[in-house]
């Protein structure tokens, strides 16, 4: 088993994983969480196949190379996004879920400070 | 036949223009941010009418010339380069996502107004200005990007630009909703980046022009293709994937709710005709589209059923996008493999795509409406409508001109596109389309009479109101509305602009 498979197959390991934590997570840090996973195992499978060299038959190609840093920082970003949500919704509701049985919008005064 | 590298030729003289649309956008959320919130509002204001010069600028470049206009950047060819790209479908949605963007932002005005000299700085004038600009950036980079994984990079930057407004006021129900609409849109696009990525191991390109002339029916192409699809799709809100939508796009203020609702649901929407009809126009067979049309056919139903039963003005509205994005993906298995039934192929092709622009139109005066309604009268229970037609009566009647385009009653943008896909349905002896798009234009008709019936009767006496509604932006409202409506009175034969450009034309022509 060459490494380029190895390293394929934990790619699709971990896609696996974030997805199957992304659907049964209730709770958004979870599906946070589980959203790189999945992302790490999608930058891996980009490495899989800059390692095979897809364009040109080269050895190593830098192409997807420059779309696994792109992807990396959009990731960041949207974690920092969500992360900043689940922190105000937080600080509005003393909870930080999205549980639709609790209605949202009760307002704990004393997470206020 | 092998696709030369640049199937149009090599890149148009005006192809500066496609550069514009995206940068003159950014270079507004820039300067916004460097300058700070107190003049976000005039850098928008300035930039909404160059903008929309340019869409013109293109829409009349592709219309003129009759093929598509292409940028080189750099110099570089694809593969190893990036190109720009502006077909005729594009050039017409880069032009509606103009209008509607120039009218949300006039519309908010009233609502976003920069703090005078002196006030101290708000945060909602510039939130909602620099990311209305956002929005209107990747948007048009959605519609001119010619490169699988630049379109995922543009595809973010909408999500991003669009889960702010959604939450503009901060109260917890709005954090709620722009949270599951961001969980969401991460699971999209994350799908998204991973068919990309598969795309590029079989191919060892994204460019979408080169990827049409290659691709092959085999399973990492077929893997890739369900899995972009269906990231599209949580992000597009097609049931069952729209749970997130109705309160995302109720909870935002109006102009927010009317360009969520109007053009960001239909970026991501053009990525799906794209990649079903420009990249691998073979592979889409009778089965898979029948699948999506059949989801469509039950978001239609759902979202309609849904729409009457709510009682408040925003949701129903919100409702009505989920069951009006059914009809979009109706268009899939009358469109799909041209071959023997050509008219068909172009009819609802067309049809899916007017659907999206008049859609839009309508969309967007509709929730502007329902905002200028809520600002009257304090709140946007269907209930508590009774006597706003006699106080409102321009608002009131814009909203019923988006409404009939919704149902698809002549002579209006909406009846067009439902008369293409009906007539379309019937040619390709699929009927039982025909009968969910009649049956959508009933329950279309029954929630906007939901909404008229209160609102057309009550006392005779003028309503107090909490708030005055100025009379321009009245009239905003009621152009957007009748702008649906004149797309109706076009000639048919004009809407060949949308067929400039395709990769893969099927033979024969609109009647």
């Amino acid at each position: 088993m060459s490494a380029a498979t190895v390293f394929g197959l934990c790619g699709a390991a971990l896609v696996g994983l974030g997805l199957y934590g992304l659907v049964v997570h209730s709770e958004p840090l979870r599906k946070i969480l589980a959203f790189n996973l999945l992302g790490g195992g999608v930058f891996l499978l980009f490495g899989v196949i800059a390692r095979r060299g897809a364009a040109a038959g080269l050895g190593g190609d830098p192409v997807p190379q420059a779309l696994i840093i792109t992807g990396i920082v959009v990731a960041f970003s949207a974690t920092a996004l969500a992360v900043a949500l689940v922190l105000r919704l937080f600080q509005e509701t003393g909870r930080a879920t999205l549980r639709s049985d609790a209605p949202v919008g009760a307002r704990v005064t004393d997470t206020d400070s | 036949m092998p696709p030369t590298l640049a199937p149009d030729g090599a890149a148009t003289a005006n192809g500066f223009l496609l550069v514009l649309a995206i940068v003159l956008p950014v270079a507004g959320v820039l300067l916004s941010f460097a300058l700070a919130g107190r003049h976000a509002e005039r850098i928008a204001l300035v930039l909404m009418p160059a903008g929309l010069g340019v869409a013109v600028a293109i829409f009349t470049g592709v219309w003129r010339a009759g093929r598509p206009l292409l940028y080189i950047m750099g110099g570089w060819d694809p593969p190893l380069g990036l190109a720009l790209r502006a077909d005729g479908l594009s050039a017409a949605m880069l032009l509606t996502t103009a209008v509607v963007i120039c009218a949300a932002g006039l519309f908010a005005r009233a609502e976003f107004r920069a703090p005078r000299p002196g006030q101290p700085e708000a945060r909602a004038p510039f939130v909602f200005w620099g990311f209305l600009l956002a929005v209107w950036a990747a948007l048009n980079a959605v519609f001119l990007g010619n490169d699988l994984f630049n379109l995922y990079v543009a595809l973010e930057i909408l999500t991003f630009g669009a889960v702010p407004l959604v939450c503009l006021d901060g109260r917890a129900e709005t954090l709620a909703a722009a949270l599951r609409y961001l969980l969401f849109a991460l699971l999209g696009s994350v799908l998204y980046l991973l068919g990309t990525a598969l795309l590029y191991g079989a191919y060892g390109t994204l460019d979408i022009v080169l990827l049409s002339g290659r691709v092959r029916a085999d399973a990492a192409t077929l893997v890739a293709a369900a899995l972009m699809t269906v990231g599209l799709l949580a992000k597009t809100a097609l049931f069952p994937l729209h749970l997130w939508l109705p309160p995302a796009h109720a909870g935002a203020p109006a102009a927010a709710s009317a360009v969520l609702s109007a053009l960001v649901v239909k970026g991501s929407f053009f990525l799906i005709v794209r990649l079903w009809f420009d990249v691998m126009p073979g592979l889409l067979s009778q089965m898979a589209a029948q699948v999506l049309a059949a989801l469509g056919a039950a978001a239609i139903l759902f979202g309609s059923v849904l729409a009457l039963r709510q009682a408040r003005l925003k949701l129903l509205i919100a409702y009505s996008t989920v069951a009006q994005i059914g009809y979009l993906f109706l268009m899939f298995p009358l469109a799909a493999g041209g071959g023997s039934a050509a008219f068909g192929s172009v009819g609802a092709w067309t049809g899916g795509m007017l659907q999206a622009i008049s859609h839009a139109f309508a969309k967007a005066a509709m929730f502007m409406a329902a905002g200028l309604i809520t600002r009257a009268l304090g709140h946007d229970r269907i209930a508590g409508l009774a006597g706003i037609g006699r106080t409102l009566p321009m608002t009131v009647f814009a909203f019923g001109l988006g409404g009939l385009s919704l149902m698809g009653v002549p002579p209006s943008g909406g009846f067009v596109a439902k008369w293409l896909l009906l007539t379309a349905a019937i040619d390709r002896g699929q009927w039982w389309w025909a009968l969910v798009i009649v049956a959508g234009g009933m329950f279309t008709g029954g929630y906007v009479f939901r909404v008229l019936a209160p609102a057309l009767t009550g006392p005779n006496d003028p309503l107090t109101l909490c708030a005055p509604v100025e009379r321009h932006r009245e009239a905003l409202v009621l152009a957007l509305a009748l702008l649906s409506v004149l797309l109706g009175l076009l000639p048919l034969a004009s809407f060949g602009i949308l067929q400039i450009g395709r990769l893969n034309i099927p033979t024969g022509v609109l009647r």
